[in-house]
């Protein structure tokens, strides 16, 4: 198995999940993922809906509880302390501050529609890191301009095209300095001209060393981009591997199906 | 006359000029509206039952004013009580606790299920259910003990049937509100690292807002009406209850209904103001359509930057700029 041979595992990994189980009521939708994404590098994950891709990544912040099985984020148990072989519940407070240094993106943005993008970027500094509003303004008109939208600060998320929401959502995770990106299809609910933008934002994170971890459909991106690409079908990581490799010579006939109804 | 060969005439097409169309209907309807109405307030100034002497002496009545200064007054205090109860009823209904949701329901199931004025004369009946009142631990230990029957709490006994009516309205109109606001909202800020107090603080209330002030807006223009009822307690200090009191004497009821029906009118048109700037605040963002702040912004930047193509409409840059 040479699922990450890029990079020495000298250190512990941002993200080591052991078996992880998640049911919502009788339904398994995570069978025992295991999975390792090393400090620098971008994983992309793909597989048809249902395959419980987008539930993995919203265990890693913690947005859903996991059954069974251990997440770490940068060696830190998510969700709860262990302590004697015993596992106890994380309060609210030590929760938020284990999110607050994971990044999320969203397949709908979920920008705060009230709220001017510059607004959307400076509040969770000023509210959760309790930056000072300079600080934070400062910080925001920076990032803004990486995402190529330091003109529309001040328009509400509503006059932006999708493409742009999506840039001001990176923006907003951005600001809060996290060492971690979760992207929840970052693309799919855009037209077709607007996705590039998004790619390229995402390409430049990638390149500045940003831990990514990339659910989507776009296997240009995938191809060129990821470290390491994972298939995933039926709650369980099919295959995983070097993203060329994979899409080029697919071991798993599951795998080998999806791909050809992709292209 | 347009040029018939478009390909004869370079750059831009002029501006179009087209004969509007005609609406002969709004002027018909406007012509017998006009002459019912001048019918009417014909009618109303020669008509003697109307004694519009006697509405000019009582319309600045010191009792009169009085009556308006209680109605405010009843309006205002019961819309507090019932606001602070509905929030709380509001969060009771949403919590996950069955207890409180169970308590929450049968809340607004007796509340809601009865009409108000029943509700005031059972207020007014307080004192007679309930002699007295005893602070302390129950069966144990009392430390004081009000007499409520030698208490003369009309007022207040008014702004509490009132009030605890309200909630139950008031509930469900919070419930709305913040059920309107979308899930991913919460999720968006919880994954930022915000607590849940400030969740609801800076991400679903104020979105709630925009869905709960129309509606609570409604229900206090309401209210003011609703406090004619305190007569049931009773109460007759209020606007409605002082107006039949100077009529019981003077026998001249129609002129005094005027009168009270001047001031809620009055009192009605100043709050409709008021919810007007109010829901207007809570719109920010709603809409596409740009702010006069931001058109502004924009002509000063289209004024700097003149001179090029004399071609684009200011307009052309509301979804544009796309890779500006």
């Amino acid at each position: 198995m040479t699922s990450s041979a890029a990079t020495p595992a000298a250190e512990t990994p941002m993200v080591l999940a052991d078996r992880v189980c998640k049911s919502f009521g009788s339904v398994q939708v995570l069978k025992g993922i295991s999975l390792e994404v090393p400090r620098g590098t971008v994983t992309c994950l793909i597989g048809p809906s249902g395959s419980g891709k987008s539930t993995f990544l919203r265990c890693i912040n913690h947005l859903e509880v996991v059954n069974a099985g251990r997440l770490y984020v940068d060696g830190d148990l998510i969700g709860y302390r262990e302590r004697n072989g015993k596992l106890y519940e994380l309060s609210p407070k030590d929760a938020a501050a284990q999110r607050r240094d994971i990044g999320m993106v969203f397949q709908h943005f979920n920008l705060f529609p009230h709220r001017t993008v510059l607004e959307n970027v400076i509040e969770a500094p000023i509210l959760v890191k309790k930056k000072s509003r300079a600080e934070a303004v400062e910080r925001a008109e920076y990032l803004l301009d990486r995402v190529g939208l330091a003109n529309r600060a001040d328009a509400y998320p509503a006059q932006l095209s999708g493409g742009q929401q999506q840039r001001v959502a990176i923006a907003r995770a951005l600001a809060m300095d996290p060492k971690l990106m979760l992207f929840d299809e970052p693309t799919s609910a855009l037209d077709p001209e607007l996705v590039g933008d998004v790619l390229k934002v995402m390409r430049e994170l990638a390149a500045s060393g940003m831990t990514m971890m990339v659910v989507t459909h776009e296997m240009g991106f995938a191809r060129e981009v990821a470290d390491q690409l994972v298939f995933m079908d039926g709650g369980v990581v099919v295959e995983k591997g070097d993203p060329r490799e994979l899409l080029a010579d697919p071991r798993e006939e599951r795998t080998r199906s999806f791909l050809s109804k992709l292209l | 006359m347009t040029s018939p060969n478009p390909d004869t005439v370079a750059g831009e097409p002029e501006p179009i000029k087209a004969v509007p169309l005609r609406h002969p209907g709004q002027w018909v309807a406007a012509a017998i509206i006009i002459v019912l109405a001048a019918l009417f307030v014909y009618g109303a100034a020669t008509n003697e039952a109307y004694a519009w002497g006697t509405y000019g002496r009582y319309l600045f009545d010191q009792r009169v004013m009085s009556g308006v200064g209680y109605t405010l007054a009843l309006t205002v205090l019961s819309m507090v009580i019932a606001i602070v109860l509905g929030v709380v009823l509001a969060v009771m209904r949403l919590s996950p606790n069955p207890v409180l949701r169970g308590t929450a329901w049968v809340y607004l199931w007796v509340f809601r299920g009865t009409p108000v004025y029943v509700q005031l004369v059972f207020w007014g009946l307080f004192p007679a259910i309930y002699k007295k009142i005893d602070l302390g631990i129950p069966f144990v230990h009392q430390f004081a003990h009000i007499d409520i029957q030698t208490l003369n709490a009309a007022f207040l006994f008014a702004v509490i049937g009132l009030g605890l009516n309200e909630a139950a309205y008031m509930a469900e109109i919070v419930r709305a509100g913040v059920s309107s606001v979308g899930e991913g909202q919460v999720e968006a800020s919880v994954a930022l690292g915000m607590s849940w107090s400030q969740t609801m603080r800076r991400t679903v209330l104020p979105q709630a807002m925009r869905v709960i002030i129309p509606p609570t807006g409604n229900e206090l223009i309401s209210m003011l009406k609703t406090t004619s009822l305190v007569a049931a307690v009773p109460l007759t200090l209020d606007l409605y209850g002082r107006v039949r009191d100077i009529s019981g004497v003077n026998f001249e009821p129609i002129p005094l209904l005027m009168v009270a029906s001047t001031w809620y009118l009055i009192v009605t048109s100043i709050l409709m103001v008021g919810q007007f700037y109010l829901e207007r605040y809570y719109a920010k963002g709603a809409t596409r359509a740009l702010t006069a702040r931001q058109l502004k912004a924009m002509a000063a930047e289209d004024a700097t930057d003149a001179g090029g193509a004399a071609g684009g409409p200011g307009a052309g840059r509301t979804t544009g700029g796309e890779n500006a």
